[in-house]
């Protein structure tokens, strides 16, 4: 009953028929435009040489061709490698991350921790202030001496503030006080607590943490620009990055014989390779998102 | 408040009478703390590697660095010679760094006013929309972009803007313009550069948005319909002052880092090309430039230490007006 009337009441409630239509249009032609731009990239590498010294970029080649890809596969053994690091820098990295923001996050969530502002604020003041670019590098190239090893590549990720912050405030909405309390009149550590009572409770949260995470690694090519100069270091976005002004690493390899040196196909190649470096992204967006919407919520309501 | 309420009736863990207090702490509780600590500790090293050692390095713009292989990166520190404000003389009489300060501040007030206005109007309209279905749709396919890594973005840029890119092969053909080589025109890119900047951020502002308005009751609206109000008026006067409060938090917090520009943005979109530099450096990317492709050491270090100093002092007097505002949403 109650149902049939606010229904009733939405309905009449409802924009026109004729607006409805003129803002579905209006949102079709805003994500032509937001799409259409990888839409570009992927038609380009698929486009032929000859297609694209003639006309250019286009939205429908003239000639497809898939040479770029066959290209890329058959002579980049750095592709690989790239790739491997990628993968591996983003498992570590995300786990290690994950964890060690919920192990910092749990404590700051505790009513009983006497010290959880302080230590809170000893990661927001991060936000706040910072020593800049060249002190953060010299610490790592010349105190730690890390620069040009895959820890470089993850150790200065691994703790956020805001995520620290998001992860606490899940935890204080998932975590009832009383449960705590209640493992520990049964004799639970605080360990077996956080592990066996905390933990499986915002399962959620840490998910959204770990897919944030996972994306942040996968994505980055900044460390690697800062402190990465061995090729056989480099990630799948650097060695993309490598790639933007010539391909000419691939042309001047030795391995490729030079009639195939000759014919490649640079342009399309290079855009190949940017399919090939956000495919991963693209195609697992669809199952992670709505971790992403609930995570970016959590963090919206208290920043 | 009921959680609180219930542990002070069982009388654990919280400062009710000083006689459970002092039991408490014989007790559990330094035990219980010790764990806390072991807890926080892998995380309080890394904040303190990554995050606080540099914070000593704020003395390398008043010295004249130079590292020594055997007194490590403190000890060169320390042992370099003070030059005073030197470096701030170069920095500030330089024109570079103050075309670099001005652009990431319009840049940002430009970010600002259109991430206030894009996504709440889209935000708006996919909440009348009748099929909740298709807002869906939309919502997915607009935040795609914010996944896709900036290394990428800048092939995408390139796509449309190289020379035999979609733009000029494709599109200024149409207007019976000749090629246009734009990564060595300046003037383009400002609006190129805001494109990209919506591309990348506004399916995720716009999320932030939904969930605020998905907060608001309909009843508002029923009652404002059955008082006649159009849909304008409803957006108006209660859509509107709902979402003030959100949209006030996220605007101070984006002034608040008025003085950090997006290094990402505008570093990958137009490839840091140094033709473009009149409209597309900012300071962190004049950082980055002084530092790794000029070697100077001192200049980089003396602009990012006066870009971290005036940044803070900005998000201070931003919390100090939201705390004003709305003391529950200020920061600290």
């Amino acid at each position: 009953m109650d149902k049939a009337i606010n229904k009733k009441s939405y309905e009449f409630n409802k924009i026109s028929a004729r607006s409805n239509i003129i803002i579905n249009l209006i949102f079709i032609l805003i994500c032509i435009l937001f799409i259409a731009p990888l839409i570009l990239v992927l038609m380009v590498s698929f486009s032929s040489k000859q297609s694209l010294d003639a006309y250019g970029y286009q939205f429908w080649p003239a000639g497809f061709d898939i040479t770029a890809y066959t290209y890329i596969f058959r002579y980049s053994s750095d592709l690989t490698n790239a790739y491997g690091n990628s993968i591996l820098v983003t498992g570590v990295g995300s786990i290690a991350s994950t964890a060690i923001i919920a192990l910092y996050a749990y404590p700051l969530s505790r009513n009983n921790f006497a010290h959880r502002n302080g230590f809170a604020f000893f990661a927001f003041f991060t936000t706040i202030f910072g020593g800049g670019l060249v002190p953060w590098v010299f610490v790592y190239s010349q105190f730690l001496k890390i620069n040009n090893s895959l820890l470089i590549l993850i150790m200065p990720y691994l703790v956020n503030a805001w995520w620290i912050i998001i992860m606490r405030t899940f935890m204080k909405q998932s975590v009832p006080e009383e449960l705590v309390e209640a493992a520990r009149i049964d004799g639970a550590g605080e360990f077996r607590t956080f592990f066996s009572v905390a933990l499986p409770l915002c399962k959620a949260g840490l998910a959204t943490i770990f897919l944030f995470c996972l994306v942040k690694f996968w994505n980055d090519y900044y460390l690697s620009l800062v402190f990465i100069t061995n090729r056989h270091l480099y990630t799948i976005q650097y060695y993309l990055y490598s790639m933007l002004d010539g391909i000419n690493y691939l042309l001047t390899n030795s391995n490729v014989p030079a009639d195939a040196r000759r014919n490649l196909p640079s342009e399309a190649a290079r855009m190949a390779l940017a399919v090939i470096a956000v495919g991963p992204v693209i195609f697992t967006y669809p199952f992670f998102r709505r971790f992403f919407v609930k995570g970016l919520i959590i963090g919206a309501v208290k920043g | 408040m009921a959680v609180k309420q219930s542990v002070s009736n069982i009388g654990i863990g919280v400062k009710s009478t000083r006689k459970i207090k002092v039991r408490e702490k014989s007790k559990g509780a330094r035990k219980r703390n010790m764990a806390f600590y072991l807890m926080l500790l892998p995380g309080v090293l890394i904040l303190l590697i990554n995050n606080y050692f540099p914070m000593i390095g704020v003395l390398i713009p008043f010295k004249d660095y130079s590292y020594k292989v055997d007194q490590g990166f403190f000890g060169s520190l320390f042992s370099s010679p003070f030059v005073g404000f030197k470096n701030f003389e170069f920095l500030f009489t330089s024109a570079d760094c103050f075309s670099a300060t001005v652009n990431t501040i319009v840049y940002n007030v430009v970010f600002i006013a259109l991430d206030l206005i894009v996504p709440i109007a889209f935000a708006i309209c996919m909440s009348e929309m009748w099929s909740q279905k298709r807002s869906n749709t939309y919502q997915t396919l607009m935040f795609l972009p914010y996944f896709i890594s900036w290394v990428a973005v800048s092939y995408v840029a390139y796509a449309f803007f190289c020379n035999a890119g979609f733009i000029d092969k494709q599109v200024l053909p149409l207007f019976g313009i000749k090629s246009v080589d734009f990564y060595s025109r300046p003037e383009f890119w400002p609006a190129n550069i805001i494109f990209f900047h919506l591309w990348h951020y506004t399916g995720y502002n716009i999320i932030i948005y939904i969930a605020a308005l998905s907060g608001i009751s309909t009843e508002y609206y029923e009652a404002a319909a059955l008082d006649g109000a159009t849909k304008w008026q409803q957006v108006r006067y209660v859509t509107l002052p709902m979402l003030k409060t959100t949209a006030v938090i996220l605007t101070l917090l984006a002034v608040g880092r008025i003085f950090n520009g997006d290094f990402d943005l505008f570093y990958n979109v137009p490839k840091n090309v140094s033709q473009l530099y009149s409209t597309t450096s900012i300071l962190d990317t004049f950082v980055y430039n002084q530092l790794i492709n000029l070697g100077d050491v001192g200049m980089s270090a003396a602009a990012g230490l006066y870009q971290a100093v005036v940044g803070c002092v900005i998000v201070f007097i931003c919390n100090f007006v939201v705390k004003r505002v709305d003391s529950d949403s200020a920061l600290f």
